[in-house]
Protein backbone atom coordinates (compact mmCIF):
# COMPACT_ATOMS: atom_id res chain seq x y z
CA UNK A 1 0.00 0.00 0.00
CA UNK A 2 1.07 3.67 -0.83
CA UNK A 3 1.78 5.22 2.40
CA UNK A 4 4.89 7.03 2.02
CA UNK A 5 5.29 10.78 3.73
CA UNK A 6 6.42 13.54 1.89
CA UNK A 7 10.75 13.65 1.42
CA UNK A 8 12.57 16.02 3.23
CA UNK A 9 13.20 19.32 1.63
CA UNK A 10 13.58 23.55 2.80
CA UNK A 11 10.06 24.83 2.41
CA UNK A 12 10.24 28.90 1.32
CA UNK A 13 7.08 31.15 1.10
CA UNK A 14 7.49 34.06 -0.66
CA UNK A 15 5.02 36.84 -0.39
CA UNK A 16 6.04 38.73 -3.70
CA UNK A 17 6.65 37.48 -7.20
CA UNK A 18 10.36 39.27 -6.97
CA UNK A 19 10.89 37.41 -3.51
CA UNK A 20 10.23 34.31 -5.49
CA UNK A 21 11.89 34.99 -8.37
CA UNK A 22 14.79 35.64 -6.42
CA UNK A 23 14.82 32.17 -4.37
CA UNK A 24 14.46 30.75 -7.75
CA UNK A 25 17.66 32.01 -8.87
CA UNK A 26 19.25 30.88 -5.82
CA UNK A 27 18.62 27.55 -5.98
CA UNK A 28 19.41 27.51 -9.28
CA UNK A 29 17.83 23.65 -10.17
CA UNK A 30 17.36 22.32 -6.91
CA UNK A 31 14.05 24.50 -6.54
CA UNK A 32 10.37 23.75 -7.36
CA UNK A 33 7.36 26.18 -7.07
CA UNK A 34 3.97 25.11 -6.77
CA UNK A 35 0.82 26.30 -6.42
CA UNK A 36 -2.06 23.65 -6.05
CA UNK A 37 0.43 20.66 -5.11
CA UNK A 38 -1.76 18.32 -6.56
CA UNK A 39 0.89 16.67 -8.99
CA UNK A 40 3.95 17.78 -6.96
CA UNK A 41 3.39 16.48 -4.16
CA UNK A 42 1.71 13.29 -5.25
CA UNK A 43 5.27 12.97 -7.81
CA UNK A 44 7.43 13.70 -4.25
CA UNK A 45 5.54 10.85 -2.54
CA UNK A 46 6.75 8.94 -4.81
CA UNK A 47 10.06 10.15 -4.98
CA UNK A 48 9.76 10.74 -8.91
CA UNK A 49 10.94 14.29 -8.09
CA UNK A 50 13.27 15.03 -5.41
CA UNK A 51 13.65 19.26 -5.05
CA UNK A 52 15.83 20.25 -2.59
CA UNK A 53 13.49 23.37 -1.82
CA UNK A 54 9.91 23.47 -2.56
CA UNK A 55 8.78 27.29 -2.98
CA UNK A 56 5.06 28.31 -2.33
CA UNK A 57 3.13 30.32 -4.42
CA UNK A 58 0.26 30.47 -2.37
CA UNK A 59 1.07 33.53 -0.68
CA UNK A 60 1.90 35.99 -3.42
CA UNK A 61 -1.44 37.95 -3.89
CA UNK A 62 -0.28 39.17 -7.75
CA UNK A 63 -0.58 35.69 -8.60
CA UNK A 64 -4.51 35.05 -7.44
CA UNK A 65 -7.72 36.29 -8.48
CA UNK A 66 -9.52 36.11 -12.18
CA UNK A 67 -10.36 39.20 -14.18
CA UNK A 68 -12.91 40.00 -16.71
CA UNK A 69 -12.81 43.36 -18.80
CA UNK A 70 -14.97 43.50 -22.00
CA UNK A 71 -12.22 44.79 -23.99
CA UNK A 72 -9.09 42.70 -23.15
CA UNK A 73 -11.08 39.61 -22.09
CA UNK A 74 -10.20 36.98 -19.01
CA UNK A 75 -6.79 37.14 -16.79
CA UNK A 76 -6.39 34.37 -15.03
CA UNK A 77 -3.89 34.53 -12.82
CA UNK A 78 -1.65 31.52 -11.98
CA UNK A 79 -3.33 30.71 -8.31
CA UNK A 80 -6.58 30.47 -9.51
CA UNK A 81 -8.53 27.35 -8.78
CA UNK A 82 -10.11 24.93 -11.11
CA UNK A 83 -12.91 25.02 -8.63
CA UNK A 84 -13.01 29.11 -8.94
CA UNK A 85 -13.08 28.62 -12.81
CA UNK A 86 -16.33 26.20 -12.38
CA UNK A 87 -17.83 28.85 -10.01
CA UNK A 88 -17.45 31.52 -12.65
CA UNK A 89 -20.86 33.01 -14.54
CA UNK A 90 -18.06 34.87 -17.06
CA UNK A 91 -16.33 31.61 -17.86
CA UNK A 92 -19.61 29.85 -17.99
CA UNK A 93 -21.00 31.98 -20.50
CA UNK A 94 -18.39 33.56 -22.39
CA UNK A 95 -15.73 30.75 -22.28
CA UNK A 96 -17.82 27.87 -22.16
CA UNK A 97 -15.23 25.52 -23.18
CA UNK A 98 -12.82 26.12 -20.65
CA UNK A 99 -15.74 25.75 -18.23
CA UNK A 100 -16.84 22.25 -19.80
CA UNK A 101 -12.74 21.30 -19.05
CA UNK A 102 -13.03 22.00 -15.11
CA UNK A 103 -16.80 20.55 -14.93
CA UNK A 104 -15.10 17.12 -15.59
CA UNK A 105 -11.81 16.73 -14.62
CA UNK A 106 -10.36 15.18 -10.85
CA UNK A 107 -12.95 15.73 -7.95
CA UNK A 108 -14.12 18.27 -6.28
CA UNK A 109 -11.75 18.11 -3.38
CA UNK A 110 -8.99 18.31 -6.42
CA UNK A 111 -10.52 21.20 -7.99
CA UNK A 112 -10.69 23.05 -4.75
CA UNK A 113 -6.87 22.83 -4.60
CA UNK A 114 -5.71 22.50 -7.94
CA UNK A 115 -4.99 25.76 -10.51
CA UNK A 116 -5.50 25.58 -14.11
CA UNK A 117 -1.60 27.41 -14.10
CA UNK A 118 -0.85 24.20 -12.66
CA UNK A 119 -2.51 22.16 -15.21
CA UNK A 120 -0.42 23.57 -17.83
CA UNK A 121 2.87 23.75 -16.43
CA UNK A 122 2.70 19.74 -15.50
CA UNK A 123 1.89 19.35 -19.53
CA UNK A 124 -0.03 16.25 -19.48
CA UNK A 125 -0.97 15.45 -22.66
CA UNK A 126 -4.07 15.01 -21.56
CA UNK A 127 -4.14 18.24 -19.80
CA UNK A 128 -7.85 19.17 -19.79
CA UNK A 129 -7.36 22.91 -19.84
CA UNK A 130 -5.59 22.79 -22.88
CA UNK A 131 -7.33 22.02 -25.83
CA UNK A 132 -10.16 24.82 -24.67
CA UNK A 133 -7.43 27.35 -23.73
CA UNK A 134 -5.71 26.69 -27.34
CA UNK A 135 -9.35 26.84 -29.25
CA UNK A 136 -9.82 30.25 -27.10
CA UNK A 137 -6.60 31.75 -28.61
CA UNK A 138 -5.05 32.02 -25.01
CA UNK A 139 -2.06 32.82 -23.99
CA UNK A 140 0.58 32.41 -20.93
CA UNK A 141 2.81 35.19 -19.46
CA UNK A 142 6.00 33.96 -17.68
CA UNK A 143 8.51 35.51 -15.93
CA UNK A 144 12.37 35.31 -14.98
CA UNK A 145 14.68 37.22 -13.55
CA UNK A 146 15.76 38.26 -16.69
CA UNK A 147 12.33 39.51 -18.04
CA UNK A 148 8.97 38.33 -19.59
CA UNK A 149 7.33 36.66 -22.39
CA UNK A 150 4.48 35.88 -23.82
CA UNK A 151 3.60 32.32 -25.47
CA UNK A 152 0.58 31.46 -26.84
CA UNK A 153 -0.94 28.10 -25.06
CA UNK A 154 -0.90 26.45 -28.69
CA UNK A 155 2.72 26.56 -28.77
CA UNK A 156 3.01 26.09 -24.75
CA UNK A 157 3.92 21.91 -24.62
CA UNK A 158 7.01 20.57 -26.16
CA UNK A 159 6.21 16.65 -25.24
CA UNK A 160 4.79 14.39 -22.31
CA UNK A 161 5.68 16.28 -19.35
CA UNK A 162 7.55 19.23 -21.11
CA UNK A 163 6.44 22.90 -21.43
CA UNK A 164 8.29 25.59 -23.10
CA UNK A 165 9.21 26.81 -19.11
CA UNK A 166 12.90 27.19 -18.51
CA UNK A 167 14.21 26.68 -14.85
CA UNK A 168 13.58 29.93 -13.10
CA UNK A 169 10.99 30.99 -14.75
CA UNK A 170 7.17 30.97 -13.42
CA UNK A 171 4.00 31.17 -15.29
CA UNK A 172 1.83 34.10 -13.42
CA UNK A 173 -1.02 34.22 -15.48
CA UNK A 174 -3.19 33.49 -18.41
CA UNK A 175 -4.83 35.48 -20.73
CA UNK A 176 -8.15 34.64 -23.14
CA UNK A 177 -9.22 37.20 -25.59
CA UNK A 178 -12.80 38.13 -26.00
CA UNK A 179 -14.37 35.96 -27.81
CA UNK A 180 -15.94 37.58 -31.44
CA UNK A 181 -20.37 37.87 -31.22
CA UNK A 182 -21.92 34.79 -32.42
CA UNK A 183 -19.20 32.73 -31.04
CA UNK A 184 -18.98 29.88 -29.25
CA UNK A 185 -17.27 26.09 -27.73
CA UNK A 186 -17.29 22.83 -26.31
CA UNK A 187 -14.72 20.37 -25.02
CA UNK A 188 -16.12 16.65 -24.91
CA UNK A 189 -14.00 14.68 -22.60
CA UNK A 190 -13.92 10.55 -23.02
CA UNK A 191 -13.17 9.01 -20.03
CA UNK A 192 -13.71 5.52 -18.27
CA UNK A 193 -16.00 6.46 -14.89
CA UNK A 194 -17.53 10.16 -15.12
CA UNK A 195 -15.03 11.61 -12.69
CA UNK A 196 -11.05 11.25 -11.56
CA UNK A 197 -9.67 10.01 -14.72
CA UNK A 198 -7.40 11.04 -17.08
CA UNK A 199 -8.99 11.60 -20.69
CA UNK A 200 -9.09 8.73 -22.84
CA UNK A 201 -9.24 11.56 -25.84
CA UNK A 202 -10.26 15.28 -25.16
CA UNK A 203 -11.97 17.25 -28.26
CA UNK A 204 -12.40 21.23 -27.69
CA UNK A 205 -13.78 23.46 -30.37
CA UNK A 206 -15.07 27.08 -30.84
CA UNK A 207 -16.99 28.12 -33.71
CA UNK A 208 -17.65 31.60 -34.79
CA UNK A 209 -20.99 31.89 -37.20
CA UNK A 210 -21.84 34.83 -39.70
CA UNK A 211 -24.75 37.27 -38.86
CA UNK A 212 -27.52 34.82 -39.71
CA UNK A 213 -25.51 32.67 -37.33
CA UNK A 214 -25.44 29.43 -39.63
CA UNK A 215 -22.21 29.92 -41.40
CA UNK A 216 -19.00 29.12 -40.36
CA UNK A 217 -16.60 32.17 -40.24
CA UNK A 218 -13.73 30.80 -37.84
CA UNK A 219 -13.21 27.50 -36.19
CA UNK A 220 -10.81 26.12 -33.47
CA UNK A 221 -10.35 22.52 -33.04
CA UNK A 222 -7.31 21.16 -30.74
CA UNK A 223 -7.41 17.56 -29.21
CA UNK A 224 -5.39 16.54 -25.97
CA UNK A 225 -4.67 12.69 -25.26
CA UNK A 226 -4.04 11.80 -28.75
CA UNK A 227 0.05 12.50 -29.11
CA UNK A 228 2.82 13.52 -27.10
CA UNK A 229 1.29 17.04 -26.44
CA UNK A 230 -2.33 19.06 -26.89
CA UNK A 231 -2.62 19.72 -30.54
CA UNK A 232 -4.60 21.79 -32.53
CA UNK A 233 -6.36 19.95 -35.68
CA UNK A 234 -5.93 22.77 -38.52
CA UNK A 235 -6.79 20.75 -41.44
CA UNK A 236 -10.03 20.09 -40.25
CA UNK A 237 -10.47 23.16 -39.01
CA UNK A 238 -10.55 24.35 -42.54
CA UNK A 239 -13.31 21.94 -43.49
CA UNK A 240 -15.82 23.95 -41.31
CA UNK A 241 -14.72 26.99 -42.52
CA UNK A 242 -17.25 29.14 -44.56
CA UNK A 243 -19.48 26.24 -44.82
CA UNK A 244 -22.68 25.61 -43.59
CA UNK A 245 -22.71 23.99 -39.70
CA UNK A 246 -24.28 20.36 -39.61
CA UNK A 247 -23.57 16.77 -38.53
CA UNK A 248 -21.83 15.86 -42.74
CA UNK A 249 -20.02 18.82 -42.44
CA UNK A 250 -19.41 17.91 -38.40
CA UNK A 251 -18.39 14.24 -39.54
CA UNK A 252 -16.42 15.48 -42.25
CA UNK A 253 -13.80 17.92 -39.90
CA UNK A 254 -14.05 14.54 -37.26
CA UNK A 255 -12.79 12.27 -40.21
CA UNK A 256 -9.98 14.85 -41.06
CA UNK A 257 -8.85 15.76 -36.84
CA UNK A 258 -8.50 11.61 -36.57
CA UNK A 259 -6.31 11.72 -39.45
CA UNK A 260 -4.10 14.63 -38.09
CA UNK A 261 -3.88 13.13 -34.47
CA UNK A 262 -1.32 10.48 -33.45
CA UNK A 263 -2.90 8.55 -30.57
CA UNK A 264 -0.92 5.49 -29.10
CA UNK A 265 -2.00 2.86 -26.95
CA UNK A 266 -2.28 2.79 -23.45
CA UNK A 267 -3.92 1.14 -20.28
CA UNK A 268 -7.06 3.73 -20.86
CA UNK A 269 -7.81 2.75 -24.70
CA UNK A 270 -5.85 2.10 -27.67
CA UNK A 271 -4.80 3.80 -30.29
CA UNK A 272 -7.80 2.15 -32.91
CA UNK A 273 -10.11 3.33 -30.43
CA UNK A 274 -8.84 6.74 -29.62
CA UNK A 275 -8.40 7.56 -33.33
CA UNK A 276 -12.47 6.43 -33.88
CA UNK A 277 -13.54 8.27 -31.09
CA UNK A 278 -11.96 11.80 -32.17
CA UNK A 279 -13.94 11.47 -35.04
CA UNK A 280 -17.30 11.36 -32.84
CA UNK A 281 -16.44 13.22 -30.35
CA UNK A 282 -15.39 16.41 -33.21
CA UNK A 283 -18.84 16.27 -34.92
CA UNK A 284 -20.43 16.39 -31.09
CA UNK A 285 -18.19 19.01 -30.24
CA UNK A 286 -19.11 21.14 -33.48
CA UNK A 287 -22.44 20.53 -33.17
CA UNK A 288 -22.31 21.46 -29.41
CA UNK A 289 -20.81 25.03 -30.20
CA UNK A 290 -23.29 25.34 -32.39
CA UNK A 291 -26.44 24.90 -30.36
CA UNK A 292 -24.71 27.51 -28.26
CA UNK A 293 -24.38 29.75 -30.46
CA UNK A 294 -28.23 29.35 -31.69
CA UNK B 1 14.47 19.52 9.04
CA UNK B 2 13.43 22.99 10.66
CA UNK B 3 10.96 22.57 12.64
CA UNK B 4 7.68 25.48 12.15
CA UNK B 5 5.57 26.65 14.94
CA UNK B 6 2.11 26.95 13.18
CA UNK B 7 -1.58 27.44 14.57
CA UNK B 8 -4.26 25.60 12.88
CA UNK B 9 -8.18 26.19 13.85
CA UNK B 10 -9.85 23.54 13.27
CA UNK B 11 -13.20 23.07 14.05
CA UNK B 12 -13.56 26.78 16.01
CA UNK B 13 -10.36 25.48 18.31
CA UNK B 14 -7.05 27.12 17.94
CA UNK B 15 -4.50 24.17 18.14
CA UNK B 16 -0.53 25.45 18.52
CA UNK B 17 1.72 22.70 16.50
CA UNK B 18 5.16 22.27 16.12
CA UNK B 19 5.97 20.38 12.82
CA UNK B 20 8.25 20.08 9.88
CA UNK B 21 6.99 21.83 6.47
CA UNK B 22 6.94 18.48 4.62
CA UNK B 23 3.78 17.35 7.24
CA UNK B 24 0.58 17.15 5.49
CA UNK B 25 -2.87 18.38 6.77
CA UNK B 26 -4.10 14.68 7.51
CA UNK B 27 -1.16 13.86 8.83
CA UNK B 28 -1.36 16.56 11.75
CA UNK B 29 -5.15 16.07 12.50
CA UNK B 30 -4.55 12.97 12.93
CA UNK B 31 -0.73 12.47 14.90
CA UNK B 32 -0.12 16.15 16.25
CA UNK B 33 -4.11 16.83 17.23
CA UNK B 34 -5.41 13.45 17.73
CA UNK B 35 -8.78 14.25 15.59
CA UNK B 36 -8.83 10.77 13.91
CA UNK B 37 -11.85 10.89 12.10
CA UNK B 38 -10.43 12.67 9.41
CA UNK B 39 -9.22 9.00 7.50
CA UNK B 40 -5.89 8.50 5.47
CA UNK B 41 -6.05 5.80 2.70
CA UNK B 42 -4.57 6.54 -1.15
CA UNK B 43 -2.42 9.79 0.02
CA UNK B 44 -2.94 10.56 -3.31
CA UNK B 45 -5.88 12.18 -3.82
CA UNK B 46 -7.88 9.72 -5.31
CA UNK B 47 -10.05 8.25 -2.79
CA UNK B 48 -11.35 10.99 -0.68
CA UNK B 49 -10.97 9.56 2.67
CA UNK B 50 -9.23 12.25 4.07
CA UNK B 51 -11.77 15.35 2.78
CA UNK B 52 -12.25 17.98 5.34
CA UNK B 53 -13.37 21.52 4.70
CA UNK B 54 -11.06 24.58 4.40
CA UNK B 55 -13.00 27.72 4.13
CA UNK B 56 -16.06 25.94 3.27
CA UNK B 57 -14.73 23.69 0.20
CA UNK B 58 -14.22 19.99 0.11
CA UNK B 59 -9.90 19.34 -0.02
CA UNK B 60 -7.84 16.26 0.09
CA UNK B 61 -6.17 17.00 3.32
CA UNK B 62 -3.19 14.88 2.07
CA UNK B 63 -2.53 16.80 -0.45
CA UNK B 64 -3.02 20.11 1.57
CA UNK B 65 0.59 21.16 3.50
CA UNK B 66 -0.39 21.80 6.86
CA UNK B 67 1.66 25.05 6.15
CA UNK B 68 -1.35 25.93 4.05
CA UNK B 69 -3.88 25.78 6.15
CA UNK B 70 -2.26 28.41 8.39
CA UNK B 71 -5.41 31.31 8.82
CA UNK B 72 -8.35 29.27 7.33
CA UNK B 73 -10.97 27.76 8.83
CA UNK B 74 -10.78 23.86 8.70
CA UNK B 75 -13.95 21.33 9.68
CA UNK B 76 -13.59 17.77 10.50
CA UNK B 77 -15.80 15.27 10.99
CA UNK B 78 -15.24 16.03 14.53
CA UNK B 79 -16.86 19.54 14.10
CA UNK B 80 -20.32 18.26 13.05
CA UNK B 81 -22.09 17.05 15.43
CA UNK B 82 -23.47 19.07 18.95
CA UNK B 83 -22.50 17.04 21.95
CA UNK B 84 -24.06 14.00 21.44
CA UNK B 85 -26.73 15.26 18.80
CA UNK B 86 -25.42 14.41 15.35
CA UNK B 87 -25.11 16.62 12.19
CA UNK B 88 -28.27 15.69 9.79
CA UNK B 89 -26.43 14.14 7.83
CA UNK B 90 -24.79 11.74 10.37
CA UNK B 91 -28.23 10.96 11.25
CA UNK B 92 -29.32 10.61 8.02
CA UNK B 93 -26.00 8.04 6.89
CA UNK B 94 -27.28 6.24 10.12
CA UNK B 95 -30.78 6.01 9.54
CA UNK B 96 -30.34 5.02 5.58
CA UNK B 97 -27.79 2.21 6.28
CA UNK B 98 -25.32 4.43 4.43
CA UNK B 99 -22.24 3.03 6.89
CA UNK B 100 -21.02 -0.45 6.08
CA UNK B 101 -16.94 -0.56 6.91
CA UNK B 102 -17.47 2.88 7.55
CA UNK B 103 -14.30 3.67 6.68
CA UNK B 104 -15.03 5.64 4.06
CA UNK B 105 -17.70 7.59 5.59
CA UNK B 106 -16.14 10.61 7.06
CA UNK B 107 -15.33 11.92 3.72
CA UNK B 108 -18.37 11.27 2.02
CA UNK B 109 -20.32 13.41 4.89
CA UNK B 110 -17.61 16.11 4.71
CA UNK B 111 -18.21 16.58 1.00
CA UNK B 112 -22.11 15.97 1.66
CA UNK B 113 -21.71 18.75 4.40
CA UNK B 114 -19.77 21.13 1.32
CA UNK B 115 -22.34 20.26 -1.35
CA UNK B 116 -25.88 21.06 0.77
CA UNK B 117 -23.79 24.23 2.04
CA UNK B 118 -23.40 25.52 -1.34
CA UNK B 119 -26.85 23.63 -2.20
CA UNK B 120 -29.65 22.86 -0.35
CA UNK B 121 -31.93 20.95 -2.45
CA UNK B 122 -29.75 19.01 -4.95
CA UNK B 123 -30.76 16.92 -7.93
CA UNK B 124 -29.78 13.33 -7.29
CA UNK B 125 -27.23 13.81 -10.00
CA UNK B 126 -25.22 16.83 -8.47
CA UNK B 127 -25.21 14.85 -5.17
CA UNK B 128 -23.48 12.14 -7.30
CA UNK B 129 -21.22 14.35 -8.98
CA UNK B 130 -20.47 15.89 -6.00
CA UNK B 131 -19.27 12.47 -3.96
CA UNK B 132 -17.57 11.44 -6.97
CA UNK B 133 -14.02 11.85 -5.51
CA UNK B 134 -15.00 9.50 -2.49
CA UNK B 135 -14.31 6.09 -3.22
CA UNK B 136 -16.48 3.50 -1.06
CA UNK B 137 -14.93 -0.06 -1.53
CA UNK B 138 -17.80 -1.60 0.48
CA UNK B 139 -20.15 0.16 -2.87
CA UNK B 140 -23.10 0.99 -1.26
CA UNK B 141 -23.22 4.33 -3.15
CA UNK B 142 -26.85 3.98 -3.65
CA UNK B 143 -27.68 4.31 0.23
CA UNK B 144 -24.86 7.08 0.51
CA UNK B 145 -26.94 8.78 -2.04
CA UNK B 146 -30.33 8.10 -1.08
CA UNK B 147 -29.31 9.84 2.85
CA UNK B 148 -27.61 13.04 1.11
CA UNK B 149 -31.07 13.41 -0.12
CA UNK B 150 -33.06 12.41 2.86
CA UNK B 151 -30.26 14.80 5.14
CA UNK B 152 -31.41 17.70 2.51
CA UNK B 153 -35.17 17.60 3.35
CA UNK B 154 -34.50 17.30 6.89
CA UNK B 155 -32.02 20.12 6.92
CA UNK B 156 -34.82 22.25 4.59
CA UNK B 157 -37.81 21.29 7.49
CA UNK B 158 -35.65 22.90 10.46
CA UNK B 159 -34.11 26.43 9.42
Amino acid sequence: MFIKRLPKFEYHAPTSLSEALDLLAKYDGKARVFAGGTDLLVSMKRREVLPEHLINLKGIAELKGAYYDDKVGMKIGTLVTLGEIEHSRIIQDKFCALWDAVQVMASPQIRSLGTVGGNLCSAAPSADTAPPLIVLEASVDIISSKGKRKVLVENFFKGPEESVLKPGEILTQILIPNPPGRSSGAYLKLMRRAAMDLAQIGVAVSLSLDSEKRICRGARIALGAVGSTPIRASKAEQILSNKEINETVGKQAGKIAAQEANPRSSIRASKEYRREMIEVLTKRAVMAAYRRIN
Amino acid sequence: MKQEEITLKVNGTNYRVSIEPRRTLVEVLRENLGLTGTKKSCNEGDCGACTVLMEGKPVASCLVLAMDAQGKEILTIEGLSEGQRLHPIQEAFLKHGAIQCGFCTPGMVMSAKALLDENPEPTTIEIRKAISGNLCRCTGYQHIVDSIMAASKMMQKKP
